[in-house]
Order: structure tokens, then sequence, then C-alpha cells
């Protein structure tokens, strides 16, 4: 393993947050603080090379590997340091692994610190991924913690990928944008919980395009808006062949909260089997009540109430 | 043991001309005893599901004061009630996406690290096989009879002085009912130390009652023993009218 250079206490932290990892991972791995690779790891099957231009890293996974992960979580803790990166994952064919990306920001300057993560992944024939990103900030500085991630997913024949995205804290201002195509026989599944608070705003963009027959999406997004935040969810799948496609927006608003959901469908195939859901509101009175019963404050049953919606 | 003493309840309605207040309940005085099982029992729209959920802080009278073991909660809020020792099932189970039932059954027993097995417990006691339930989302997946069970899990997972339970049967097909009323016969044998006010309109239920109070018009029409109500009951004035209406035609 080379390690490049230690890192400190608030990028422990982080790294917990964002990766859950509380020691150095196992397999491959990739840890981005500050602005510069600080540990890197490969295995047999998994290579990660820096690009040459220094502009990010590339993932190559062999075909057929099988029960491997990989982590590639990014910490910032220094205030006023901007990034794009580029990372691009080639997931050989019939390959099964778990992929851990996310990005933790600490910000106690008065500058606004940024990251700007573009992932493309490359899904090979029959291969199977788990993606999981979280995105969280942290520090009480007045610069702002932005993070505008860009997700690219390229899926090839009877490929399959879950991804779980979510951004519950500390993030002031979000555009994630995540484009999809998929071939033949391959499935999507995606999982995003995104909640925001104070002033922050997030948008979230899904373009997604079942090209191939038997091709199938499923993207559900759960969010909650507190205090006078904002979010836009646009959430879009497109049918150009015999799929099936599902999106749903279930939000819950508080405070002075504002969400606005524009789920969307476009069908260019009489074959194509696509439904949309939204819903809006506020928490119900009820759930509330029934938690009171059990002994919980309003407080308490509306936090048990969100803990649960963003599971 | 829990003193109503003289509650009454009404609401403002409108009805086009103006406003009108309209008495739900008048002037309600009852007293549930230590170890005992009380069935309310009525016709509909008579104020039963309104006393419940006076009972439990839901809902405040306009007049009267309710004490819990001698102490006035008259004033004291759902979450402070729950805490001084009142349980309250709801007569249509409230759904949450998200959280399962182990979290619920853990959130009523007021203790986070209670183990699945122990969770586990509660839900046998129901009569529902615990390994398929624990881990599932108390959301629209479950059925009525289902929601039912697992709601009453968590009232027995808290274990307090008094359990009010709002019409169990409400909602459930027969056949689930019958298989529930079990879980209230057992209920109904182990009571110790605390008492349990149901309401309901089932037979079998008000055959294992200690006391029957019957609320018509928002006020008690009777309370006594089971052996002096429940005969009363069993072809009820109004069971008698409808025949005569028919017999009439």
């Amino acid at each position: 393993m080379l390690q490049i250079k230690e890192i400190d206490e608030i990028q422990k932290r982080l790294l917990m947050e964002v990766a859950d990892l509380h020691k150095v991972p196992e397999g491959a791995f990739n840890i981005r603080a500050n602005g510069e690779s600080a540990m890197r790891n490969t295995t047999a099957n998994i290579d990660i090379v820096s690009k040459e231009n220094g502009s990010g890293i590339d993932i190559k996974i062999k075909p057929g590997t099988k029960n491997e992960s990989v982590h590639i979580p990014v910490v910032m803790s220094q205030s006023g340091l901007k990034e794009v990166v580029y990372n691009d994952f080639y997931i050989g064919e019939d390959s099964d692994v778990i992929i851990v990306a996310g990005c933790g920001i600490d910000n106690c300057g008065t500058q606004d610190s940024e990251h700007d993560g573009i992932h493309r992944f490359y899904v090979g024939k029959g291969a199977r991924v788990k993606y999981v990103e979280k995105h969280y900030g942290s520090g009480d500085g007045t610069g702002k913690r932005l993070l505008n991630p860009g997700t690219e997913v390229y899926m090839e024949e009877n490929s399959t990928m879950e991804m779980e995205m979510v951004q519950i804290k500390g993030v002031d201002s979000t555009k994630r944008d995540t484009k999809a195509e998929l071939k033949e026989g391959a499935r999507l599944v995606v999982h995003e919980r995104l909640m925001t608070h104070g002033t922050q705003d997030a948008y979230s963009i899904y373009n997604v395009s079942l090209n191939g027959d038997g091709s199938s999406a499923d993207v559900v997004s759960r969010s909650v808006a507190r205090d006078q935040s904002f979010q836009k969810l646009d959430l879009c799948v497109t049918g150009n062949a015999a799929c099936s496609g599902h999106t749903e927006c279930d939000s819950i608003i508080m405070d002075q909260g504002r969400i606005l959901a524009v789920p969307s469908l476009e069908a260019n195939s009489t074959e194509a089997a696509l439904v949309h859901e939204a819903a809006i509101g506020k928490i119900a009175g009820e759930q509330i009540t029934k938690l009171m019963t059990l002994g919980l404050t309003e407080a308490e049953a509306e936090e048990q109430i969100i803990n649960g919606f963003l599971k | 043991m829990l003193e109503l003493q003289n509650i009454s309840f009404g609401v403002t309605e409108e009805n086009g001309t103006g406003s009108v207040n309209k008495e739900i309940l008048n002037d309600i005085s009852l007293t549930i005893r230590d170890n005992q099982f009380v069935v309310i029992t009525g016709p509909n729209g008579g104020g039963k599901s309104t006393l419940a959920k006076i009972i439990a802080g839901i809902e405040t009278p306009t007049s009267g004061r309710i004490l819990l073991d001698g102490v006035d909660i008259t004033d004291k809020n759902v979450t402070e009630r729950a805490k001084a020792g009142i349980s309250f099932a709801f007569q249509q189970p409230v759904r949450f996406k998200g959280i399962q039932v182990l979290d619920l059954i853990r959130l009523a027993a007021g203790n986070k690290r209670m183990s699945a097995a122990d969770a586990c417990k509660y839900l046998a006691e129901v009569g529902l096989c615990a390994k398929d339930y624990i881990n599932r989302e108390v959301n629209a997946s479950l059925s009525g009879g289902e929601l039912k069970r697992i709601e009453i899990a968590t009232v027995l997972a808290r274990s307090t002085r008094l359990t009010v339970f709002d019409e169990p049967e409400a909602g459930i097909d027969l056949w689930s009912f019958q298989n529930l009323i079990q879980v209230f016969e057992k209920m109904r044998a182990k009571i110790n130390d605390s008492s349990i006010m149901i309401i309901s309109h089932q037979e079998r239920i008000l055959e294992i009652a200690d006391e029957i109070v019957v609320i018509r018009e928002g006020s008690i029409a009777a309370h006594g023993t089971k052996d002096e109500i429940l005969p009363a009951l069993i072809g009820t004035p109004s069971a008698v009218e409808a025949c005569k209406v028919l017999t009439d035609k």
C-alpha cells in the first residue's frame, strides 16, 4: 500500500460520515484529501490509476471480479478549496462489486469550499454494481460548502446497477445531475435521500434513457426540506424500447421549506410501460400523535418520523 | 385507578346560517378501578371514541377533571399522560414510511437497545409470526388486521397502569377478529395492578368484561357488572324497533 500523506482528525471524522470508514478499508481504495491523493491501494483485480493530466482517476475492474469493493472518498478541511475531479469506472463483464464514494467538506473559514465530482460508469455486460454515495458538510465558518456531483452511467446488456445517493446534512448548495443509458435487459435502481436545512438549496436531476428491450429503471427519491431550504427534484425517464420505468418523488416539507417536484416521462415506443408518482406534504399529525402516545415529545416524534422516512 | 369527573365536550359547527355548539359528551363521571376489564359500548356517534381521546389527551374536555391514581392529569398533554401511565391503541393504526415494526416496539418500550428477540415476544403475544414481521415497515404493505395486531403489540410493550383500546374490531374482517379475541382473553387473564378499557360492540368482548358502560348520546345510559348489563343489551331496543318497522310494513 502506498501511503502518500497522513490525514488529520477532521478528515478522519469526515471519512466516518461519508464512507463509514473507521480505519483503512479492505480492498481497493483511493482517499483524496484537500485536493490530492492521500492514500491508495489496488488489488489483483482492481486497479486505480491517476489520469495523466491530473484531473482525476481511472478505476479499472477486471471482468469476472466477484465480491470486491472499492472506496473512493473525498474529504476537504481547507477553506476556499475548489476542485473539479473526473473519476471513470470501467467495470468488467460479469463482475459483482461494491463501490463506495462520497464527499465530506468541513469549512471553518470564510471562503467557499467546492467539490464537483464527475463520475462516469461503464458497466460491462452482465456486471452487477452496488454504488453508495454520501455527501456531508460540517464546520461553522461563513464560507459555503458546495457539492455538484455529476454522474453518468452507461449500462451494457443485462447489467445491474443499484445506486444509493444520500445527502443528509450540511451541504449549502448542490446540483446533482445524473444521466443513465441502458441497453437490453439492463436494470437500474436508484434510491436517493435528501435533506436540506437552513437556507440551503438542492437541485436533483435524473435523466434515464431505456434504450434496450427488457431494460428497466426504478428511481425513487425521498426528501425532506426544513427551515427556509429549497429543493427541485426533476426525475425524467425516457422509454425508447419495450421497457419498464418508474419514478417516485416522496417529500416532506417543514417550517418554511419549499419543494418543486417535476417527475416526467417520455415514451417513444408503444411497448414502453412508464409510471411516475409524486407526493409532497407535511408530517401527518396522526403520526406525531401516535408517537406521543408512546411517550415521545413532539420534537422527538418528528425526529423519529424523519429518520425513518430517510432510512 | 382512573377517575373521570363531570367530563363534557362540545364542538362548534358551521351550519350555513351561523355557528352552533354541538355537544358530544355531557357530564360523564366514571371510575375505572384497578384490575378491571371495562368495556365501553353503545350506538355509533354516541361519543365513545371522543371519551377515549380525552383520556389519552388527544382531545381536551370543555369541562371536568381527569385523575390518574389521584393525580389530576387534565392539563397534561399526550406525552405527559403516556409517561404518567396511559396507553392508547388507535381505532385506525397509523402507518409510517421507513419505520420498522422493531423500531416502533422499541419506542413503545422506551428501550432503544431492546433486542429483536425480546421485541418478538410482543409480536408472538398478538399472534404474529415474529420473524416475518419484525423488520417489516409499518406502511401500506400491511393489511388492516396485521396493523391492528402490531398496534396492540406496541401497547403491550408499554405495559402501563391503564390501556385504552378504541374499537379493535374496526376495519378488520370477522375471521381476523375471531383470532384477536383470544389476545384480549389472555390480556384479561393477565391483568395485574393495571386496568383495561376497551371500546367494542363485539359480544365476545362484552362477555369477558368485568364491567360494561353503555354510552348513548353523550351520556352514560347504563353502568354495571357484565351480568347486570349484558342481558339487557342482547336484543336491544334499537334491534326490536327495527323489527317492528319491518313488521308494520
